[in-house]
């Protein structure tokens, strides 16, 4: 298994969008080693004939008949937003970036 | 209420007993309700049950429970006795925080389904209890609000992430709560706080209005001082929910009855023989035996069973779950609800998402979300992602081909009793650990009960667990209730009375 070193770490957290201090991203590299060692051994029983289960009661196409139902106001769904702004959420700059 | 009898006394009275107070007259729920607020009031300042208490509103509940009931209404079987929520489970126009600094604040504009059958049902909801954040951890020291305290020794854990949750029911600050079991968040704190803690199956009790954590694996269910409560309240909140779609369709089933039958003659109990020796303290072991040696004298059959995949269920859950947290908490973004952090450079919205998730998350959920990144990522996805989902299927066929020959199993529910107050902390792996006999459950969708079992090391109370087939749930209160009554019979009442006094800071 290879290696999970403070780049790894760093590259994670980029991708699930968490800034780290220089602290917890050294910190988390060295246990995540330790964790994904102990985790690894789930390989070692999978093989090839072992269906994956996704969920643990199997249930298809579950639907509801295609009413409308009363749903939140405009006002409850902005209640707790940090900003709104004419009845919507006011987000920061989310064009020009890189 | 006659001279003789106080509210402190009856606050003591299990759940059904405090209903039957309340059906007799003897007591109003209003004074019920008060009670209550009077005894957290006089001990949570140390335990730190409660995040948000809810009085006004709870009392405005009892109070129209009382004019009902002097109106001659017929009310369901709880009405009028208080319950308190864990915080991961939303609750209209009263705070939730899920124990989690981004959701500071944040109230939500709507209940949770078993929110609204227990509103419905006209239990008075005292408050919002403590918890892991996001329910990550068994220990509640990961909450951002400050860990909760054990009430049988408060330099311990209460267990986790539904710490508060049985602390408030364990300390007789609430006779009823709600938790949720992900890997084992109701049971282990039931067991380390001398409580009653059920998972019911996946999917019977409706998610709507739970923040999830691992959606394949959450559930919701009863937290108590006695196994026919459990069965009163498991009862009240389960049942099928259009809002949620892994809401099961079944009827619910007559687990009060189970509960009370304390019949096990003929019942086949498997002992696990996976979670049975290596970790688990020589203590913790030996009331597990005593309690098989009670329930054999009772008439049960006690053998023993193998799940030999039940080895690998800890390794597939700390990878499917961070997995699953790791999508669930994408929303925590600062865009529509909760905290919001802007940064001093190009605050664009990457940024401010990054700066607002790096502050409102704390150390447990970060290392989550990063190792669910990591197992789900291009290149591993098969080898710890696919494979856990492979053990899945490994340990639900441990449980078919076990239940094929045995009604329910058997494990101590913790491998020791309640640890120190941050002995763990500094080692996620130790942590991790204390999920390994309620893990199994989750991975599969069964049921488990937790209940005492008696005091090992240093007095503190250990608890047995049994789980039964998905669907089948009220095998565990007929096997719970009549264990409960055999112990309560060898140690002269229930173990709770057997707990310290508490006050706030006397025991320090």
């Amino acid at each position: 298994m290879p290696s999970i070193g403070r780049d790894d770490v760093a590259r994670l957290a980029d991708l699930a969008r968490i800034q780290l201090t220089e602290e917890e991203t050294a910190r988390f590299a060295g246990e995540f080693d330790s964790i994904m060692d102990a985790v690894a051994s789930v390989s070692e029983v999978a093989t090839e004939d072992v269906p994956a289960t996704s969920h643990p009661i199997a249930m298809t196409n579950v639907l509801r008949e295609d009413v409308v139902e009363t749903t939140l106001t405009q006002e409850q769904a902005l209640a707790g937003a940090p900003e709104a702004q004419d009845g919507r959420f006011a987000v920061p700059q989310i064009l020009g970036e890189e | 209420m006659s001279a003789s009898t106080t509210t402190s006394d009856i606050i003591r009275r299990s759940a059904a007993a405090q209903a039957a107070a309340l059906e007799a007259g003897e007591v109003s729920s209003e004074e019920l309700t008060r009670a209550h607020f009077g005894r957290i009031a006089a001990v949570d300042g140390d335990l730190n049950a409660f995040l948000h208490l809810n009085q006004d509103e709870a009392l405005t509940t009892a109070r129209d429970v009382d004019a009902r009931r002097a109106a001659g209404e017929e009310l369901p079987a709880l009405a009028g006795v208080p319950i308190a929520v864990k915080d991961v489970v939303v609750t209209e126009g009263q705070p939730t925080t899920a124990g989690s600094k981004i959701l500071q604040g944040w109230i939500p504009p709507y209940d949770a389904t078993l929110v609204t059958a227990l509103r419905k049902a006209g239990l008075p909801i005292l408050g919002k209890t403590n918890m892991d954040e996001f329910a990550m951890g068994s220990s509640t020291e990961s909450s951002a609000y400050g860990p909760t305290r054990n009430p049988w020794d408060r330099d311990r854990i209460p267990g986790g992430s539904g710490g508060g949750s049985a602390a408030a029911v364990g300390s007789y600050e609430a006779p009823l709560a709600i938790g949720t079991d992900t890997g084992g968040s109701i049971r282990q704190p039931g067991a380390v706080t001398g409580t009653v803690g059920v998972k019911p199956t996946y999917g019977s009790v409706s998610r709507y209005g739970l923040i999830a954590m691992a959606s394949s694996l959450d559930q919701a269910g009863p937290v108590t001082r006695t196994v026919e409560d459990s069965a009163l309240l498991h009862e009240l909140i389960a049942g099928h929910d259009p809002h949620d779609s892994t809401s099961l369709p079944d009827p619910v089933g007559d687990f009060t009855a189970a509960a009370r039958s304390k019949d096990v003659k003929g019942l086949r109990i498997g002992v696990i023989e996976e979670l049975e020796s290596e970790g688990f303290a020589p203590e913790v072991r030996a009331r597990f035996t005593e309690s098989l040696d009670q329930l054999e004298r009772a008439g049960a059959e006690i053998v023993r069973v193998a799940c030999p995949n039940f080895t690998y269920a800890l390794g597939a859950y700390y990878l499917i779950m961070p997995s699953e947290a790791s999508s669930n908490l994408a929303k925590f973004d600062g865009m529509r609800f909760g905290l919001r952090v802007i940064p001093e450079d190009h605050p664009t919205a990457e940024n401010v998402m990054k700066a607002t998730r790096g502050a409102g998350f704390g150390d447990e959920v970060k290392r989550r979300i990063l190792l669910g990144t990591y197992a789900l990522s291009a290149g591993y996805y098969d080898a710890y992602y696919g494979s856990a989902q492979k053990v899945r299927t490994l340990v639900q066929r441990d449980f078919t081909a076990a239940f094929s020959t045995v009604d329910v199993l058997a494990s101590p529910t913790s491998p020791t009793v309640a640890f120190r107050l941050g002995e763990k902390v500094d080692d996620p792996m130790a942590m991790y650990m204390n999920d390994i006999a309620t893990i199994p459950a989750n991975l599969a969708g069964t049921p488990g009960i937790s209940v005492p079992s008696g005091l090992a090391e240093d007095g503190l109370p250990a608890g047995i667990q049994f789980l039964a087939p998905a669907r089948a749930d009220e095998r565990l209160y007929r096997v719970g209730g009549a264990l409960e009554a055999l112990l309560e019979d060898s140690w002269g009442g229930p173990l709770l009375a057997k707990a310290p006094e508490l006050t706030n800071g006397a025991q320090r």
